[in-house]
């Protein structure tokens, strides 16, 4: 991690030590994770005060952590007839009357610093609300305007304070949140012409889901970073 | 006598000047811009989706889609997140390849930006002046990567192939005589840096010839002084980036302040504007096209004095050869295991932007570990500046909305994603 990014990261850990914790980063980029109670004060003297200056929100989004870390395609121990093409598919877990698991839903801040020249990502989980809520910053930075609907759209968080929180980027009178990982990737209805009743007609997806390259994940020897090195065997 | 109330007029999705499918809901009070209200979707393809279910290499063809009119550029933003991720650098000569092509293509763009917003606000000779140039650079795009639109010609650890010795020539037809095609052809006849550098020899003066026609203009000025002025601090209020950003006079460039690939060792100018209107803006962009050719003429020369790979040796994530394939059995294993699996990038998340055509580009990967990206976040410029069309035209006439989604340079595969 550059020498500037490293006294940011410190600085911030330090000013808002009990709201902020730093997530690893492999590629020198600075990551915190903030606790949802503390956000909107948190943001505002990132943007205000000039040590941080984070005027431009560049990007927000919704991340979904149902499926994290979880292989398609188990290969840990070997079998006589060989690896299947099978996959295992995850089950769709239809909403969960009382809460979510704490960890599944995050909304993610990239902040750019136009006269500090540094960048800076904000992680805030949406804890076990059912739907999730996040306080909105579009009254921090007018951009979180579009980004903020664009999540409601297709994670289906909700944003408190959000001046207009409609779909942005689905159909009109679309049903669920597409970018959820329990959706499906060919979705749940189709459209076609219905030459009888002379108009566009929904109806259940007629698409067989199907997994071409399953997702596999490989910590096999191959992955540790130490026999990457030139020389090794890998 | 009637009294009128203020009325709502739909603009768009199949209008011309909406640059693709746009649906506008204006509240008018008589001519005048009461509200806008952007309906944006109508393009929505899922991209970041379907990215999740695919290798990584697998989605690259899907970046050219998304901003259609600058297509390696959006490759690069995708190709450095990933690179990023797996800690892997591409060789210098991929790196100057990469510059030479996003100049290449911020120039397309340009082009493409100044005929149609020439063709929206009533300038109609710009269209056919533009396209003259863009054949020459899409025809570099075909000498490359053999299409002339998506290339996919990028890839983590390099590109795909080093750039041709030969370009592609006209031939004779009941259209173009013997003699035509040989004037025509006189370029074609080196190596594509021969045909590239005679291009930036020529470019400076087609500029020129542009900028007679408009800039001094009364109409282009009557039609673009003063619309749409957006102040410094509204600007990065609400996340503008590139051309937009620069209009309104702050001096931003990531390819000066945080240099990626070798636009540290290129030596070029970032203009700025003053006033933030669409006229700052137009000779912003003017100036790009200018600063874009210089850098190009550079990597040319940096090219041609040094030969070498384009892409990585490391075949946990390039592919082998063809011929080392066929004759050598860990080749042929690599080969299989990239193309049936691909390769899986470390556990971990990354976010890489590009200074685009239009405004910052960035990839947000969220790896697991596995060898599809868990969730892919695209930044699109674009989406960020439509965003800010109601404060843009509040109180501007009807005909001035053309003019701001000119300036905005808006294309829809970016927006909707």
């Amino acid at each position: 991690m550059k020498k500037r990014y490293k006294a940011l990261a410190a600085s911030i850990a330090a000013r808002f030590s009990d709201a902020v914790q730093q997530v690893e980063s492999s590629c020198g980029e600075v990551t915190f994770d903030v606790s949802l109670d503390r956000l909107l004060p948190v943001c505002t003297a990132l943007r205000d005060e000039d040590e941080f200056g984070f005027e431009i929100l560049i990007d927000l989004c919704g991340v979904d952590y149902l499926q994290y870390g979880k292989s398609e395609w188990q290969t840990e121990s070997a079998t006589d007839s060989g690896f299947s093409r099978g996959v295992n598919r995850e089950v769709v877990i239809p909403d969960p009357v009382a809460g979510y698991d704490p960890r599944r839903f995050a909304v993610v801040y990239h902040l750019l610093s136009v006269q500090n020249n540094h960048r800076l990502r904000l992680r805030v989980y949406t804890g076990e609300a059912n739907p999730p809520l996040v306080p909105s910053v579009v009254d921090i930075w007018s951009s979180a305007n579009w980004y903020e609907r664009e999540a409601f759209d297709l994670y289906g968080i909700l944003f408190r304070g959000h001046p207009d929180l409609r779909r942005i980027l689905t159909d009109y009178g679309f049903i669920g949140h597409a970018f959820r990982k329990d959706f499906p990737l060919s979705g749940n209805v189709e459209v076609k012409y219905d030459e009888e009743q002379g108009r566009v007609v929904y109806q259940p997806v007629s698409i067989e889901p199907r997994t071409l390259v399953p997702k596999t994940i490989r910590d096999d020897n191959r992955y540790s970073p130490d026999i990457k090195e030139p020389g090794g065997n890998g | 006598m009637a009294e009128f109330q203020n009325f709502t007029m739909n603009f768009g999705p199949q209008h011309p000047a909406a640059h693709g499918v746009l649906r506008l809901v204006l509240e008018m009070d008589g001519e005048v811009i009461q509200t806008a209200d952007p309906h944006i979707g109508l393009l929505h393809r899922a991209t970041e989706k379907l990215a999740e279910s695919k290798p990584f290499n697998q989605s690259i063809g899907y970046m050219d889609r998304l901003d259609y009119v600058s297509m390696m550029c959006n490759e690069h933003g995708y190709v450095l997140a990933i690179e990023k991720l797996l800690g892997i650098t591409p060789p210098v000569r991929a790196q100057y390849i990469r510059v030479m092509f996003d100049e290449i293509t911020r120039i397309l763009n340009h082009l493409l930006w100044l005929g149609t917003h020439g063709l929206d606000i009533g300038a109609m000779t710009m269209f056919l002046y533009c396209f003259r140039e863009r054949e020459d650079l899409i025809d570099c795009y075909e000498a490359v990567s053999g299409t002339r639109m998506h290339a996919t010609y990028y890839r983590p650890g390099g590109v795909y192939r080093d750039l041709p010795d030969t370009m592609p020539r006209y031939q004779p037809s009941k259209w173009h005589n013997e003699k035509d095609v040989a004037r025509m052809n006189a370029a074609r006849e080196g190596t594509m840096l021969d045909f590239i550098d005679d291009f930036t020899d020529r470019f400076p003066g087609r500029v020129d010839e542009y900028e007679t026609l408009l800039t001094d203009n009364r109409i282009w000025k009557q039609r673009t002084v003063n619309i749409g002025v957006v102040s410094p601090e509204r600007a990065k209020a609400l996340g503008f980036s590139g051309a937009m950003l620069r209009g309104s006079g702050v001096e931003w460039d990531l390819r000066k302040k945080q240099p990626y690939e070798v636009y540290a060792d290129v030596d070029f100018d970032i203009p700025v504007g003053v006033n933030g209107d669409c006229y700052d803006r137009y000779l912003v962009r003017i100036e790009e096209l200018r600063q874009a050719n210089r850098i190009i003429k550079q990597c040319v020369k940096w090219l041609r004095e040094n030969p070498g790979p384009v892409i990585l040796d490391d075949h946990k994530f390039v592919p082998p050869s063809r011929v080392e394939m066929k004759g050598d059995m860990e080749s042929l294993i690599h080969h299989f295991k990239l193309f049936t699996e691909g390769y899986n990038v470390p556990r971990g998340e990354a976010y890489a932007a590009v200074e685009h055509p239009k405004g910052e580009f960035g990839c947000y990967l969220v790896s697991d570990g596995a060898n599809k990206p868990y969730r892919l976040k695209i930044r699109a410029p674009g989406f960020a500046h439509l965003s800010a069309m109601h404060e843009m035209v509040e109180g501007h006439m009807l005909a001035d909305v053309v003019a701001v989604i000119g300036t905005q340079d808006i294309v829809f595969g970016e927006i909707d994603r």
